[in-house]
């Protein structure tokens, strides 16, 4: 298999294209197929109990015709005769089949949504976690919305299948099965023009699978296009009204259910055709049977009751025919879906955690970077190669011009990203070689963007630590002075701030974002533009909490944390032992305030513009 | 993730309208293709027809066959007949699909399109409440489930009912007796049917809204992700997600149960009729009552109706599922606009740009029918939140620019979104050139009117598509000078060196740029719509002082002919304003110069003055900190 093919296909690459080349598609299919099968692995045993229950509720359900049969033929003549017994027989036999096909039918049922939600929810974690392992240069290009499709409807044509797939497929085979046995039985000359059926329907099953896999692929990739549409417009509304984008969104939304409703036609259709096509193909059969059966009766050499048994039982082997091609509808449709799925789940974080992590319960916080390049992915290089050692306990300052690479370079202590070249180390350690416990417990960034999940102040504060009181939230909000406006709102700490903290003003959002930090209590502390948005006396506040928290450590030897704190306002560099001025992805500058500020450069000039534009 | 409770899913159940009153509102949507959907209910009623008959055809054609001796052309007219039955039959199948499929597609896309177009309608104060997930799977899975519904289930739920009743009646006509037995059967199920409806319908609804409540996870876990991974909180996240999907599961499984007991139920009192009715059947045939020949007839009669029975049970089930999307589409659909075109617009004729807030009120979830029906019911009850603006009263002068100064929280972003419309006052006016906002057009003010947000809102499209957002002109020579120029202004060139240039994808939500690129480019985006009022939210707080000076110059240029209000909470950016107006406790307390201002008001020394006037009494105990870990 020639690997640039299949590297086309691998994970989400190539996700919206409809023709993969032929290895690719295998590869494709093979993969879904082979997620299919790990999730059902956990639930093989519920999977065999239903099948069995399919199969004897089957066998239950035709035992109650010929029950019948039996009373009229039976148990007639014997009431007759004089004795009851045989009705009572036939009588008993009919309720207790019937009530054991009810009772097992309802027991499928349920075994089968038990299941296939079990299987679901499985999928679902999966994916879910998977999305929380991949980095953030993945979720730069891949959007949110994808995923949410990838979640929602591509699961939901997994779950159709897993729904009414399982059941039809188990009792249609084996009805499918007995049937034809008894046409060979009573005459297998008749046994072999139906199964000869079995050829133009496999052509045409062929026909539907390249045909409906194509348009389930389609489907599956306008359906993330709308949702990626629709996910974005209500997330931006604000910007969508503001900027009177109404009309063109609806445009194009609507452009994108027309494909939608295209794509969903085309694969209706495909079965549309295949559907009646196999009852076609089933009633023809029929015909032939009974002309080459009535061609022998007229030369004598079948019974005619013969005749009418093998005509009825070849109409009645292709009834299922119906369940059988939704079934195999609903697998395509499945199938496109897992494609996505599987290809989702088969990407691999680029920040991977380390196979034998390097343990280090207490950080000291002495990071430093060792000939460390670093460039987004395939672009271009935004830190060149440098090096830089910050000792524990110090608390750095990083400035300069917008894009400079300063939330770049915290990036990287954070781990959100790896290093290009060279290693960013803790303690000694390389990041790397951390565990994800360890490496979240002793460094935490509070991003520029202060992003608070909808739910009360008090969860959002409380993602700073698992378990923290009410106590620690509290003290908290208290250190970086956010406790009296929460105090303030209707609920206090219970308030839900609602979708992306929109209930609270962006300084709000920052203040509850820093008490978050705050809680989650590291050894290395990086802030970057934690302050931005907010009043002057507000950062004052927090400047001064921001001081204590440094200068102490819980639980600890009186040593102090490390921190990076990237400021624009400079007044935020008041507190800080040591200034890193940064331009076009590197450090220019580095040393004391006092001594930048005595030898004259980039970082004086700053100052003199800040204290400038003070009043 | 914070341990969310699904604002749907806990809020109650939701009160039960009527089956026929629900899906009688589509009757709007549906009347057009009414007669498609009668002619394929046509095609399906033939479709079970023929299957039932053909059995009963293929016995009278043989043996007619054996009764007409052995002739070979009865032999091919058999088979012929048979044939052309089983050509027909197939034939149905295919006129039921192209009668019913493709309207009830262009329904599906229709309600789908309608949707998307009131929900950009619908005021931000909606959007507040509502989390884009939940949206969704009101958009795409009900809709879909919908268009199932009509194509199919509604269609076979009709055939069964008729199949059922005119079995019944075949019955009656073949001895009363054993009808009577059959059909007291019916009435327990009628009494379950009522059990079986209120149960599944509460468990469908409680499926469907925790749908959309997981999906409105996943879209916060993934927008979130920075946070959840600068805190590690990856695996709480997973939990709560993973609990959230196992209620999920749960409430499917329940509905599945219910579904199966009620099958159960509908299968098994007939059957047990029947098998009551075999013995009195063979009595009655056995006292000469009944003939053979109607004893036979009654129970395959009886077969042919236990196989729609049986279905029932899963048609029934689909039939409520689909009443609960139609319900939950129209709640979203029914979610009164309140921010609309007023009936006789005023159009100005000229614009000079005079922004006036006169008296103006407003808090936030303050007035019901904020959009706030549909479940998410208002915290803390009745007692409504304090205003945030207590009557505002500021004028900013045509072309001038007025700096909005106040602490965290005081309300000045509320008092931005106010002059765009994004939400209404309550009480007092905002008027433009004297004309209150709201006589204007709403597309017409929102092109007096551009925002820059103080969070960037950008799409995950081009720089280009970004900056040209609002502009008049999106496409052509005149578009490229008008961005260029906003580049500019906005200090914004470090876009023409980005991998792609201008056309490169700037991610979602812009999240490939750094923070202070994002900032130019939702300014640049303000500013190339060429606003007669621009409004800018802390426009300059992720610059740095030299950019934030050159960003400052040009648009202390630029803006001569624009009014702008602009919110600052640094001196550095008040710079750029003619005068200041202080907002604090929701009313603007005092207007003037930026020096007039630090003269005499003690309030905005202490909002705006970074310099230290000495430590500032900290509300903060030492012994906090301690605490807190
Ligand atoms: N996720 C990303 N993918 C690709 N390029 C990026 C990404 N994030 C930042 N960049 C680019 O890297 C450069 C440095 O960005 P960075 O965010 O480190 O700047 P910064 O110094 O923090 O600036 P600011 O003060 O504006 O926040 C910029 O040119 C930016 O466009
Ligand atoms: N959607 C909302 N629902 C309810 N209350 C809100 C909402 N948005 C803001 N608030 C509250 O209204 C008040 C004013 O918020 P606003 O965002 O206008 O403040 P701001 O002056 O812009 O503050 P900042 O300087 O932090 O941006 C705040 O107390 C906030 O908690
Ligand atoms: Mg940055
Ligand atoms: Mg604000």
């Amino acid at each position: 298999m020639s690997t640039s093919t299949t590297r086309a296909a691998f994970g989400t690459a190539g996700e919206d294209s409809l023709d993969l080349s032929r290895e690719a598609s295998r590869a494709v299919r093979r993969r879904s197929l082979r997620l299919l099968g790990e999730l059902m692995g956990p639930v093989r045993g519920r999977l065999a109990a239903t099948l069995a229950m399919v199969i004897v509720s089957q066998a239950t359900r035709a035992a109650g015709p010929a029950l019948i049969a039996f009373g009229i033929d039976r148990a007639l003549p014997a009431l007759a005769a004089g004795d009851p017994g045989v009705m009572w027989l036939a009588g008993g036999g009919y309720l207790a089949a019937a009530l054991t096909t009810a009772l097992l039918t309802a027991g499928y049922v349920t075994s089968t949504a038990a299941l296939s939600q079990a299987m679901l929810l499985d999928l679902r974690v999966r994916v879910f976690r998977h999305t929380q392992r991949l980095s953030l240069d993945f979720h730069e290009h891949y959007t949110s919305g994808r995923i949410i499709s990838r979640q929602t409807s591509d699961l939901e044509a997994l779950r159709e299948l897993l729904d009414t797939g399982v059941g039809a497929l188990a009792s249609g085979l084996m009805f499918m099965g007995f049937t034809a046995a008894a046409v060979f039985f009573l005459d297998w000359r008749s046994g072999l023009i139906m199964l000869a059926a079995a050829v133009p329907m496999a052509v045409l099953a062929r026909w539907y699978q390249i045909r409906s896999q194509r348009a389930y692929r389609a489907s599956r990739v306008v359906s993330a296009r709308l949702i990626v549409h629709f996910v974005e417009t209500m997330t931006g509304i604000r910007a969508v009204k503001a900027f009177r984008r109404e009309r063109d969104n609806s445009a194009e939304y609507g452009r994108l259910a027309d494909d939608f409703a295209a794509a969903t036609l085309r694969s209706i259709q495909l079965h549309g055709v295949f559907q009646p096509g196999l009852a076609l193909i089933g009633n023809v059969s029929v015909a032939a049977v009974l002309l080459a059966a009535g061609v022998r009766v007229l030369e004598g050499t079948l019974a005619v009751g013969v005749l009418l048994a093998v005509v009825l039982s070849t109409k009645r082997f292709f009834a299922p025919l119906e369940q059988m091609a939704m079934f195999y509808n609903s697998f395509q449709s499945a199938q496109a879906a897992l494609e996505k799925v599987s290809g989702l789940l088969e990407e691999v974080p680029s920040v991977q955690p380390p196979r034998d992590p390097v343990p280090l319960p207490r950080a000291r916080g002495a990071v430093a970077f060792a000939s460390v390049a670093f460039s987004y992915g395939e672009g271009p290089e935004v830190l060149p190669e440098f090096s830089l050692a910050i000792p524990a306990g110090q608390t750095v300052a990083l400035v300069g011009a917008t894009g400079a690479g300063k939330s770049s370079l915290a990036k990287l202590v954070a781990r959100f990203y790896d290093p290009s070249a060279g290693a960013v180390t803790l303690d000694g350690v390389d990041l790397r070689r951390l565990s994800t416990h360890d490496l979240r417990r002793a460094v935490v960034m509070v991003t520029q963007e202060a992003f608070l999940f909808s739910g009360s102040v008090a969860d959002n504060i409380a993602l700073g630590r698992a378990g923290a009181s009410r106590a620690d939230i509290e003290a908290a909000a208290k250190a970086v002075g956010a406790h009296e406006f929460i105090s303030a709102l209707t609920e206090g700490y219970d308030t839900d701030v609602t979708k992306r903290g929109g209930r609270v003003s962006a300084g709000q959002r920052q203040l509850i974002s820093f008490a978050r930090a705050v809680l989650a209590d590291p050894a290395v502390l990086i802030l970057d533009e934690a302050t931005s948005s907010l009043d002057v006396p507000s950062e004052r506040l927090v400047q001064a909490g921001l001081s204590r928290l440094l200068s102490r450590r819980a639980g600890n030897d009186g040593s102090r944390r490390t921190a990076v704190i990237i400021a624009h306002r400079l007044s935020s560099v008041e507190i800080a032992d040591r200034v890193l001025v940064m331009e076009a992805g590197r450090v220019v500058e580095d040393g004391s305030p006092e001594e930048l500020l005595a030898r004259g450069g980039r970082f004086a000039a700053l100052q003199a513009a800040w204290r400038d534009s003070l009043v | 993730m914070p341990q969310r409770a699904p604002a749907h899913a806990t809020s109650g159940p939701a009160p039960q309208t009527p089956f026929f009153r629900s899906i009688s509102r589509l009757g709007p949507a549906v009347r057009p293709i009414l007669p498609r959907l009668v002619a394929g209910l046509a095609a399906g009623l033939a479709t079970s027809a023929l299957a039932l008959a053909i059995p009963q055809v293929l016995r009278a054609v043989i043996d007619q066959l054996v009764a007409n001796g052995t002739q070979p052309s009865a032999v091919w007219g058999a088979a012929g007949v048979v044939l052309l039955l089983g050509v027909l039959e197939a034939g149905m199948m295919v006129l039921r699909r192209l009668f019913v499929i493709e309207p009830s597609v262009r329904l599906e896309r229709q309600m789908r399109v309608a949707m998307y177009g009131h929900l950009q309608d619908l005021p931000v104060a909606f959007h507040d409440r509502w989390g884009s997930g939940q949206l969704l799977s009101r958009s795409v899975a009900d809709l879909g489930f919908l268009r199932r519904w009509l194509a199919f289930g509604a269609i076979f739920l009709v055939v069964s009912v008729s199949t059922v009743a005119i079995g019944a009646v075949l019955l009656f006509t073949l001895s009363w007796q054993l009808a009577l037995i059959f059909l007291a059967a019916a009435l327990p199920i009628m009494v379950y049917g009522a059990v079986f409806r209120r149960n599944f319908s509460l468990a469908t609804r409680r499926s469907q809204d925790l749908a959309g409540d997981l999906a409105t996870t996943v879209e916060e876990s993934v927008h979130g992700i920075r946070v959840l991974k600068a805190f590690g909180r990856g695996r709480e996240a997973l939990e709560s997600f993973a609990e959230q999907a196992d209620r999920l599961r749960e409430t499917e499984v329940a509905k599945a149960r219910h579904q199966a007991v009620f099958s159960l139920v509908v299968t098994l009192l007939p059957e047990l009729a029947l098998g009551v009715g075999l013995v009195t059947g063979i009595w009655l045939t056995a006292t000469g009552q009944l003939s053979i020949g109607s004893l036979a007839a009654f129970f395959a009669t009886a077969a042919a109706v236990a196989q729609p029975v049986e279905s029932s049970g899963m048609l029934v089930g689909m039939a409520l599922t689909a009443k609960t999307a139609v319900d939950r589409h129209f709640e979203v659909m029914d979610a009164a606009d309140t921010i609309t075109d007023p009936a006789d617009p005023e159009h100005p004729a000229a614009t000079r740009g005079a922004l006036t807030f006169r008296d103006v009120v407003f808090g936030y979830a303050r007035r019901a029918g904020d959009g706030a029906d549909g479940g998410a019911a208002r915290p803390g009850g009745d007692a409504a939140p304090a205003a945030v603006l207590a009557g505002v009263t500021l004028e900013v002068r045509p072309g001038e620019t007025m700096a909005l100064v106040g602490a965290t929280g005081s309300g000045k972003s509320t008092l931005l979104q106010l002059a765009p419309r994004l939400y209404d006052v309550e009480a007092g006016s905002v008027e433009i050139d004297g004309v209150d906002v709201r006589r204007l057009p709403l597309a017409e003010l929102r092109r007096l009117v551009a925002v820059a947000f103080e969070d960037t809102t950008l799409f995950s499209s081009s720089v280009r598509d970004n900056v040209l957002l609002g502009a008049a002109v999106r496409e052509g020579p005149e578009a490229e000078a008008l961005l260029a120029e906003a580049l500019d202004i906005a200090q914004a060139q470090f876009a023409y060196s980005l991998p792609a240039g201008l056309d490169t994808r700037i991610g979602e939500e812009g999240l490939s740029l750094s923070g202070g690129q994002r900032q130019r480019i939702a300014l640049a985006r303000a500013i190339a719509a060429r606003p007669a009022v621009l409004v800018l939210d802390d426009p300059l707080s992720a610059l740095d002082v030299a950019t934030e000076e050159r960003v400052t110059a040009r648009l202390r240029e630029a803006l001569t002919e624009t009014t702008a209000l602009v919110v600052a909470h640094r001196p550095s950016t008040v710079a750029l304003a003619d005068r200041v107006a202080l907002l604090a406790g929701g009313v603007i307390e005092d207007v003037g110069t930026h020096a007039e201002l630090l003269a005499r008001s003690a309030h905005y020394r202490w909002v705006i003055a970074s310099l230290p006037e000495g430590p500032r009494n900290l509300d903060t105990e030492p012994g906090d900190l301690e605490e807190a870990r």
